[in-house]
Parts: C-alpha cells; structure tokens; sequence
C-alpha cells in the first residue's frame, strides 16, 4: 500500500510538466492555430529559467523567466503565423528545433564557462521547490501525502489549469476566444479583436509551456543540467490536448495519468513483470499514440476540436 | 436643399473605390439610403454590390471615396465601428458559430459581463416580438435549417442596436414561403424607422420589397430609380447595359428510351445521417431533368452516389439497365459509362486550383494507358482547344486556374466535362457566381448537349430558370422526392409548395379525411 | 477594445492587402534577401555569446571545405540529409504531415543491421543489396502504419509518426542493452561493429552512399514530374475530393506514398549504419529526420533545390563541428542557425502574396499603380 502512495505521488509529479504543456497548447488551439513548438518552447523556457535560478537562486525569479521566455518564442509563432499567415505545421516544427538546439546551446555554453563541469543549482532554491510541508494537514496520513506534499510546481499547474477551464467556460472573452477558434470570419463580423485575441492567448500558451520547461530542466534531474531535458513531453503534451478534448479539466486527469506511465518502471516489481526498462521508457509514446487511434476511432459525443484548427485566418480574402 | 436632404440620409456613400490586387472591384461608386426606406442594391454577379456593403460593415477597407452615416463623415476600420454606428450585414454566408447556441452567437462580441442565460434569453424574446420573429434561444446552431439561422443573424444585429440593416442575398437559401416570411420582417422593421439595404439579382423580389433600386454593373453605380416606375425588363436592360432577351432555349427532343434509372435509392452522409431517404426517379436521353429543393436536402449526395464517391445503403442506380452501385469512381469513367460531373464546389472539387489547364485536363483521363508516365501533349492541345472554342480568358494554359475568373473556371470545369462526349451529364450549380451572359453561356452548353441526345441532369437554385431551362423539374425536401412535374406546366409557386414538403403533408391530411 | 468609438475617425496604422502574384525573379531575390536577413540575425546571435560573427561563419565555410578530407566529411554529413529530404517531399507533396522520419531512418537501420549482425558471412554483393531492401522495407513499414491509421480512421499523422520516432529510439535501446548488445563489451551497452564485408564500399574516397543520393534525386524528380504516381500524389495533397472524384483510390496512394517515403528515409538509416558508423546506435538518425523537414520545406520540395539546400546544410553542419572544436560552440549552434533561417523564409512568404499599407501615407493607389508599373 505505502508503495502505491509512493507511486502516485510520484505519477503527480511526473505529470506536472505534461499539464503545464497541455494547457498551454489548449489555449494555443482554442485560438484556431496548432502550434507543434510545444516541446521547443518549453526546452527554451528550462534553459531560461534554469540559468536564472542557477545565476540568482531564485526561485521566483527563474519561474517567471521561463514563462517570459516561453511567451516570447511563442511570440515567434503567432508574429509568423497570425500576422504573417505562414504555415502553422512547419512554423511549430520549426520552432522546436530552433528551441531545442538554442536550449543545448546554452546549456553547454554556459557549463563549459562553469569551473565544476557540471551545473547544480544551488541550495536555497532547490530548497524552495522541494515538497510543501504544511504542519497539520501534510502530517495527515494517506491523505497528507497525497495532497499536500509536493513541490509548488505542482499546485502551481493545478491552480493554472482550474483558472483556463473557468476562464474558457465561464466568461465572456472565453466565449470569445472559442468563437475566433471556431470561425474567425463569424468573430470578426461580430467585433471581436481577432489578431489581439490570437496574439494574446498564443503568449499565455507560450508562457504556461514555459514554466512547464523550467520544471524539466530544475526538478527532473535533481537541479543538474543535462542537455534534451525536456525529452519529448512537450510532444506528448499536444497528444495529450487530444486525449483532454480541449478542455483544461480533463488536461490535469490526462497528465497525471501519464505521468503514472513514466514513473512506472520504478515502482513496477521486476519479478511479476520482467519487462526491459527499454520498454517502460516507450511506454509513454506508445500510449500516447494509442490515445491518437482511439480518440480518432470516437465518432460520438461533442468533440470539442476547434473548427477553424490550422487555418489561417486574412480578413479579405475573396 | 441639398444640405437637408443630406441628414436625412441614413447612409451616404461618395465615390467609393476598392482595388483587389489590380482588379477594381468597385469604381466610384455612390449610394444612398433614408431611414424608414429600403433599398435594393442590384447588381449581377461581380458587379461589385458585396465589395460595398463588405465596406460599409467594416470587413473591408476602401481604397478611396467618403461615407456619411447620418450625415457625419466616417471611417469604418472595423465590424466594430460599424455597429457602434449602427450598422448591421447579414451576410450571404452566415457568419455563424456552429458549435454555440443561438444566445451565445447573439451576444458575441457585445460589451459587458457575461449575464445569466436566463436573462440573456428573456432579452432575446423581448426582440422578436417586436418583430415577429421566431427563435429558441437555447438550439445549437448546428442543428439549426437555413431559415432559423438566417433569424440568428437577423437577431444579432437588432440585439446590438442596429438602425441600418443590410442583407446580402438572403433569400438565395430559402423557399419561396420562407421568402414571404422575411419581407413581411423586412417591412416591420422599416416601419419601426429602420434604413434596410438588400443585395440581389432577383428582379421579382426587388420588384416586391424595395422603395428605390440602384443599380451597379462593373464596379460602377449605373442609376437609382424609384421601384414603382420599374418593371423586369427596365432592370435587367440598367443591370446587363443593353436589351437581353431573358428567354432560354428548350428545344424539343423525340421522347427517347430511359438511360438512367435510380431505384429506391438510400445514401448516408459520411457523419452517418439519413441524406438521401428511399428514392426512385429516371433520366431519358435528350431531356433535361431540373432538381430543385433548399440546400442541403440531399443534391450533394445524390451527385456523389451516382458517381461512386459515396455508397449507398440501399437500391440501385441502373445506367443501361447496369447496376453502377459497388462500382468505384475510376471503374465508372473506366466502363465507358460516360458520367460527367460538374460538383457544387467547383473549384475544391472539380479541379486543382494550384495547377494550370493542362493538367486539370490530365484529371479525368490521365490514367489512359499503360505507360507509367504522363502524357500532358494530348491535354495541353485539349486546353488550347478549349480556350479558342469557349473564349476562356487565361494568361496561359500553365497559369493555375485559381487565377481565373469564376466564369472562366465554370468553363474550363464543363468543357473538360462535356469534351469527354458523355452520355449523362450531371451539373450541380453551373451558373453559381456567373453573370447574366455566362450564365447564357452555360445554357447554351447545356442545350447543345441535350440536342445531342445527352441526358442532362441539372442542379439548380433560381427556380425561375428552372422552370425555363428544364423539360421535367424533380423536387428534393429532407432526402426524399415530394413531386416530379412537367417545368411547362407547373408554376413557382407549386414547386415551393414541394421544396417544403406542404404538398405531401396536405395530400396525407386529405387521405385522412 | 477602447478606441472603438472615440476613433471611428482615425484608420489603422497599417493594414495587409493581397498583391498580384509577384514574377519568379522577385520572389527568388526576395527569398535570398530573406537568408540574407536570417545569417544578420544569426550574426547577431553569435555576438551575444561573445564571438564575431564573421571569423565563425568564416570558421564554418573553411572548416567544410579546407581540405579533401574536410570536403569528404562534408559529403558525408549530407547523404542522410539528402536522402531523407527527398523521403519526406514525397509524403509533404501529399501534404502528409510525416515528421517520422527520423524513426523511419532509426527502424530501416535496424533492420539492416540484423543482416549485417547475423548473415556477414553471405556474398559481399549480395549482402549490400539484401541490407539495402531490408532498410527500405524496415522504413517503409514504419512510415507504412501512421498511413493504415490515417486512411482508416484519420488519425493524425502528425503526432502518430512522431511517436513511432521514440518508439523506434526504444527499439534500438532494447536491442542495444539486451539481445543484440556487443559480447565482446564486457556489458558496456553497444552493438558490435559490423564486419568490412557488412559495410558499404568507398568511391572517391567516401561510402557510396552519396551516389545512391544523387541518382535517387533524379528518380525522386521524374517521378514527381512525370510519373501518373507523381501526379496523383500532387492531385491528392491538393484535394482528396478532387482526386476521388477523379476516380483516384486516395487510400491507396496514400498508403503507397507513404511506404515511399518511409522507405526512402529507411535507406537513408542503412546508409548512414553500414557506410558511415559501421554499427547501429541510437543515435543513427541523430535529428537528420527533422532538419530533412526544414530542408524539404526551404527547397520548396523541389528535388534539385534539395540538392542545393542539403548541400549548404551539411557545410553548416560540418563547419560548426570546426567552430565547435576552435571556439568552444555546441554544434547545436547549426539548429539554431537553420531555424533561424526557417523562420525568416516563413515570414519572407508573406511577402510574395501580400503587402503592408501604411496609412499615414494614405497613399495606397499611387503605390497600386507604382506596382503595375514595376
């Protein structure tokens, strides 16, 4: 029993970069645009918010770095797609390389210039992001650890993606956001900003990546820099707004569930199932595109895929 | 004087220009409409008339010119300041979000806090009575038919304020009745001081609802005339430029032997609903068969079926006495069975707008042949024949035919159809977007064909050609056949009476009795 | 959301308009001055890290060219690129999104190495032709099931075939730690390195590899030109409508384009595992898949250009293994460059179709008609 606690809690934390990723690119897609930068605005936002924590042990400060971080490539994408109208596919992939090759970049810039070889974050602010101990209710048993024991990443995410699903089904520039995804033509016609809108929550996405980068880069590896620290879950994390049917509520279940797969291999007893690691590393991936077959299989149900989804939108076009 | 009759102007629009790349869509163009007063802006096809009103509603961006609105000169940037000045387009294509309520796309884009749905409901209902308008509030716009979300649109400009409507052929989807229904909208809201503009080229219907007409052809405003000094024939010469016999051919062929027999004929949508619902009509050579019914009652499918790209459920489409259904597309073309098909969409379906003629020619018959290679020699010569027979104007026969102008695309589309030498041609919407003379054009196609004994079957939306063109007129409601009649003798009415099924409901009444 | 009513006077600050298509002449200057632009912001790039931007792009040219042995690493660098590059025009033609191809290139490795592992022994000539099948087929296969999804249930091939990439990665890690792993390593994780006999032969000093590229860019090219399949392919990227009502099978192209592109993209795997590492190891793709995407894309999916673009590509990535060396700069340097370069070429696009109206010129006729003249 105590080692399923132990694994749940670690499936929440396994999957708290998946949520931030996921509702990011929830907010990106709501706009009508598909970006496939995910995995590269967060590779930009670890490398960004791990140097400043590792420059200034701050906390804080690296958080909010990632997300500027974030939110200025994703600045990229929507000046390239919204305002340019170039192709939403190749601008994402292409971000993402950028991102990634611009992450390891600095990551062995910045280690090559550090006198250790490698570099550690230091103590104050890996202080900072350890698990939340509340006297009282962390000291709950069962309960206690399930919910109040982890790093502030974790209700960070939480709380973030509570806000989206309100801020997109409760008000009304949700209700506008989801009308410029759905037909631009109509939203315009009806007064709505579009560019501005676009603009916006592509940002908010951008941003919300950001700090889910940050968290691969500082908590994943124990505060050590390593280069592709992001490893594919920005990737996983488009899967995953699929899996969510584009709604932020659904994202946090989605991620935590795959957070459990990842974990997986180190809770699993070896001797009931005597899988090569290899195959609990795949595990993920394989799931994920099993999600993308049985979601494609549903045909019932309202499924919530923004209609205008990888269009460009020009206002006068003939 | 003039400086009265100026305020009194609910719109006033001076030399209005737009260029569209090197076209101009609209030259210097004035216009003027009271409040209390509707006007019908008429205009064929390419004339310029949605270019205006996209204009005045903030879509697009004039090049030159001024416009009053109550007598103030104003710049419309936006749909935003369009309706802060109270202007409100219901447009053509509705601008609608299918997956919302009908409230929710009633309130997008209005300022404030988002309200209760009750409240937000109860203000709807409010607005129709005024008007007389019907509505549920609560119904998902996807599951809505053509008229209830033409009310959609009507009530988001009137819950927004606006005092000047304009209306982009919005009678183009709708029944006659559904038609009546609007005017009699149309001219509450006049008499509640509204300034109304209504886009069209349906002479009737301009006769019936406006006060005053202008008229643009070209890009440029001809003349404004009051309506009661008009009749048809006054409009179509001010809207063509010259005197046009407005009769179309229908030669006579002998009775000839039925080439085309569908028999209790099922077919699905691809998303699972019932599009074509149990069937039975047949086609003879040298006749033309008109279908006429709402959009969306089923003409797409029925289109696809026959040509093999949907299946069908149930029934049969015998084509000399041969079942077709089973067959693919290619195995249809391939067998002989000289199916051409000039689909709805023309351009997304019919050719490849990034190519050039030569190889949307290559389309239909480019798998002639063992050779694995193409051979373009032959289908370049075809486009070259074409564009000498049908005067297709085309910088080139590599130019992609997305550059051409609609008229030159519908007939680049049905001569590569009718060069095929087809025994049934299949046409859904040949003239949609032509003016008068193209339209003439296609007609004239279409006739040379049917003298050659070909089986036409044409898909249309103007019931007045319809009952022109056609020697028997099939009517489409709901996936089923409420009435084949002879097109020489039925009326407008009658077949408006079919396109909404009243007939069959009226016939089961009186069965009952 | 202020300014709404207040202004209604005032216009925009600036506004897009559609222009007429631009001749081919100015879109080529515009698409240079646009690589132009990327290496100024690429410069600037290098700057900020504290090197002239001159003497590393002067270390990049130098670096891929100095010597025979420089150029031939050159070569080397771009025969994966080019190939695979022209494995994913296939599937973009289509506008399939295959980003798969770096698993494509990892599973057709794979699969020649099983050849070379465990039938070294066979006929050298024979064993080429038999590993060369065995990638094509491995790849093709792997691009093959992310179609079968596609046609059957629309799954989105996007997300699908990038899954396949690290499920291939997997793959190898399995085989690499586990049956396949080196026995002579005493349990250092690697597969052995294949016998001469199992590795490609040199021309000119390099593996042969680089002429398989070259014929495949003229087979690539006729068959887009002037094969039925090539024409297909264009018809179905276009329109899948259009195509099946002009009686085309749409799954079935589909399913073979892919198996093309898979399978291309796999030789290029075998390539790069018989002729340049001499052994499988998860790094046998090593991103290749995804800078084919960028390359693709940038030559306009035109094969010669591929060439080209392929070719200034390896320098770069050649080159900056130099810098790498001299200066201290991760070769990741090279990705950052070619996105760099994506990115302006995206934005440089726009400009072809359309043009920005400022109003304070309000002069938008004067400029109409300068064009028309120009």
């Amino acid at each position: 029993m105590d080692i399923f606690i132990k694994f749940l809690v670690a499936a929440v934390g396994a999957g708290t970069p998946l949520l931030f990723g996921t509702v990011g690119e929830i907010l990106t897609e709501k706009t009508g645009h598909l970006n496939l930068g995910v995995e590269g605005m967060m590779s930009i936002g670890a490398c960004i918010g791990f140097m400043v924590g590792y420059y200034t042990d701050n906390f804080f400060l690296a958080l909010l770095f990632a997300a500027v971080s974030g939110a200025l490539s994703a600045l990229i994408y929507a000046v390239l797609t919204v305002t340019f109208m170039a192709n939403q596919n190749v601008t994402g992939l292409t971000l993402t390389i950028f991102g990634i090759g611009f992450a390891n970049f600095i990551g062995i810039f910045v280690l090559n210039k550090s006198p250790e070889g490698t570099l550690k974050l230091p103590e104050r602010i890996t202080a900072a992001m350890r698990g939340i101990h509340i006297p009282g209710l962390s000291d709950i048993p069962v309960l206690g650890e399930l919910l109040f024991s982890y790093s502030p990443f974790v209700y960070i995410g939480v709380f973030i993606a509570v806000v989206c699903a309100y801020y997109l089904n409760r008000t009304k520039v949700g209700l506008n956001l989801k009308a410029v995804g759905e037909n631009p033509g109509a939203a315009d016609a009806a007064g709505i900003r579009i560019t501005k809108v676009k603009y916006l929550n592509i940002i908010l996405g951008g941003a919300i990546c950001g700090i889910g980068g940050v968290y691969c880069s500082m908590i994943i590896n124990g505060g050590v820099w390593i280069s592709n620290n992001v490893g594919g879950l920005g990737w996983i994390a488009v899967a995953l707004v699929i899996f969510a049917n584009w709604q932020p509520s659904y994202a946090i279940l989605g991620s935590f569930v795959f957070g459990a797969l990842r974990v997986l291999k180190y809770y699993i007893p070896q001797n009931v199932f005597p899988f090569p690691i290899a195959f609990y590393d795949m595990l993920p991936f394989l799931m994920t595109a099993l999600v993308l077959v049985i979601s494609s299989m549903r045909k019932s149900g309202r499924i919530n895929l923004p209609a205008a989804l990888g269009l460009n939108y020009y206002r006068e076009e003939r | 004087m003039a400086q009265q009759q100026k305020t009194q102007y609910a719109i006033e629009c001076r030399k209005i220009t737009k260029m569209f790349g090197q076209v101009v869509a609209n030259d210097e163009i004035d216009l003027n409409v009271k409040y209390g007063e509707i006007l019908a802006l008429l205009g064929e096809n390419g004339s310029g008339k949605t270019t205006l009103m996209n204009m005045l509603s903030g879509i697009y961006h004039p090049d030159g010119g001024q416009i009053f609105i109550g007598g103030r000169e104003v710049k419309i940037n936006s749909p935003v300041d369009a309706m802060n000045l109270g202007i409100g387009m219901i447009h053509q294509h509705f601008k609608l979000v299918e997956a919302f309520r009908a409230m929710d796309n009633i309130v997008l884009g209005t300022k404030g806090k988002k309200e209760k749905s009750k409240v937000t409901s109860e203000k709807i209902r409010q607005i129709s009575e005024i008007y007389g308008l019907e509505i549920e509030p609560e119904k998902y716009v996807s599951d809505m038919s053509v008229s209830e979300k033409q009310t959609v649109e009507i009530l988001k400009v009137l819950y927004k304020g606006a005092e000047i409507l304009i209306l982009d052929e919005p009678t183009a989807v709708l029944t006659p009745q559904e038609t009546e229904k609007l005017f009699a909208i149309l001219r509450k809201m006049k008499e509640n001081g509204c300034a109304i503009i209504i886009i069209t080229h349906k002479l009737q219907e301009v006769l019936s609802i406006s006060d005053r007409v202008t008229i643009l052809r070209k890009g440029k405003s001809i003349e404004t005339v009051n309506t009661a000094d008009c009749d048809t024939r006054k409009l179509t010469e001010l809207m063509v430029g010259r005197p046009v016999s407005l009769e179309i051919e229908r030669p006579i062929m002998p009775e000839r032997e039925t080439i085309l027999k569908i028999v209790d004929l099922s077919v699905n949508k691809p998303d699972g609903s019932k599009a074509i619902d149990d069937i039975s009509f047949d086609i003879k050579k040298g006749e033309i068969l008109g279908v006429a019914g709402v959009a969306g009652s089923g003409q797409k499918e029925l289109c696809e079926a026959i040509a093999g790209l949907l299946p069908a459920q149930k029934g049969a489409i015998l084509f000399q006495k041969e079942n077709l259904l089973g067959k693919t597309p290619s195995e249809i073309i391939e067998k002989g069975v000289s199916m051409s098909f000039v689909p709805e969409d023309r351009l997304g379906m019919g050719l490849v707008a990034s190519m050039g003629m030569t190889d949307n020619m290559l389309l239909k018959s480019y798998q002639k042949g063992n050779s694995p290679f193409v051979n373009r020699k032959p289908a370049k010569e075809l486009a070259e024949k074409l564009i000498k027979k049908l005067g297709i104007i085309t910088p080139g026969t590599e130019t992609p035919v997305r550059l051409l102008s609609g008229g030159n695309v519908q007939k680049v589309l049905l001569g590569r159809e009718i060069e095929t030498s087809p025994t049934v041609l299949i046409t859904a919407y040949p003239v949609r977007g032509l003016d008068i003379n193209s339209s003439y054009t296609v007609y004239d196609l279409l006739n040379e064909q049917k003298k050659k004994n070909v089986a036409v079957m044409y898909i249309g939306e103007d019931l007045d050609v319809l009952l022109e063109l056609s020697d028997r007129i099939m009517v489409l409601c709901h996936g089923r056949i409420t009435g084949v009649v002879d097109a020489r003798e039925t009326t407008k009415e009658e077949i408006g009476m079919m396109m909404t099924g009243e007939n069959i409901v009226k016939e089961e009444k009186e069965a009952l009795r | 959301m202020s300014n709404s009513t207040g202004n209604v006077q005032s216009e925009p600050f600036v506004r897009v308009v559609k222009r007429a298509e631009l001749p081919a002449g100015k879109t080529t200057l515009l698409r240079l001055l646009a690589v132009l632009l990327s290496l100024i912001a690429g410069g600037v790039f290098i700057a900020c890290v504290g090197q002239n931007p001159f003497v590393i792009y002067g270390t990049i040219l130098s670096g891929a060219f100095r010597s025979v042995m420089a150029f031939q690493g050159t070569v080397k660098v771009m025969i994966p690129l080019l190939i695979s590059s022209l494995g994913v025009t296939l599937a973009f033609k289509m506008k399939f999104w295959n980003i798969g191809a770096e698993g494509q290139i990892i599973f057709g490795a794979t699969c020649a190495t099983f050849f070379a592992l465990f039938c070294s022994e066979m006929n050298h000539v024979l064993l080429i032709i038999v590993m060369f099948l065995a990638g094509f087929i491995g790849g093709g296969l792997w691009g093959l099931i992310p179609a079968v999804f596609k046609v059957k249930y629309n799954t989105n091939e996007t997300l699908f075939t990038l899954m396949l990439n690290y499920i291939a990665l997997h793959i190898v890690s399995y085989l690499r730690d586990g049956p396949w792993m080196d026995p002579e390593s005493q349990g250092f994780p690697k597969i052995a390195r294949f016998e001469k006999n199992a590795s490609l032969d040199k021309l000119f000093g390099i593996q042969f590899g680089w002429l398989i590229a070259l014929i495949l860019v003229v087979l690539v090219l006729i068959y887009l030109k002037f094969c039925k399949q090539g024409y297909e392919i264009s018809v179905v990227g276009e329109s899948q409508d259009t195509a099946r009502y002009a009686g085309m099978n749409v799954k079935r192209i589909i399913l073979r384009t892919m198996f093309l592109s898979g399978g291309i993209c796999g030789m290029a795997g075998m390539i790069q595992a018989t002729g340049s590492d001499i052994t499988l190891t998860t790094s046998v793709a090593g991103g290749v898949g995804f800078t084919a995407i960028i390359i693709a894309w940038l030559a306009q999916l035109n094969p010669i250009s591929i060439l080209v673009v392929s070719f200034l590509f390896s320098v770069l990535e050649k080159g900056s293994s130099v810098v790498q060396s001299n200066f201290g700069l991760s070769t990741d340097c090279a990705d950052v460059l070619q996105g760099i370069i994506l990115f302006f070429i995206l934005g440089c696009e726009f400009f072809v179709r359309y043009r920005f109206v400022f109003s304070n010129k309000n002069s938008s006729l004067k400029s109409d008609k300068k064009e028309m003249e120009g």
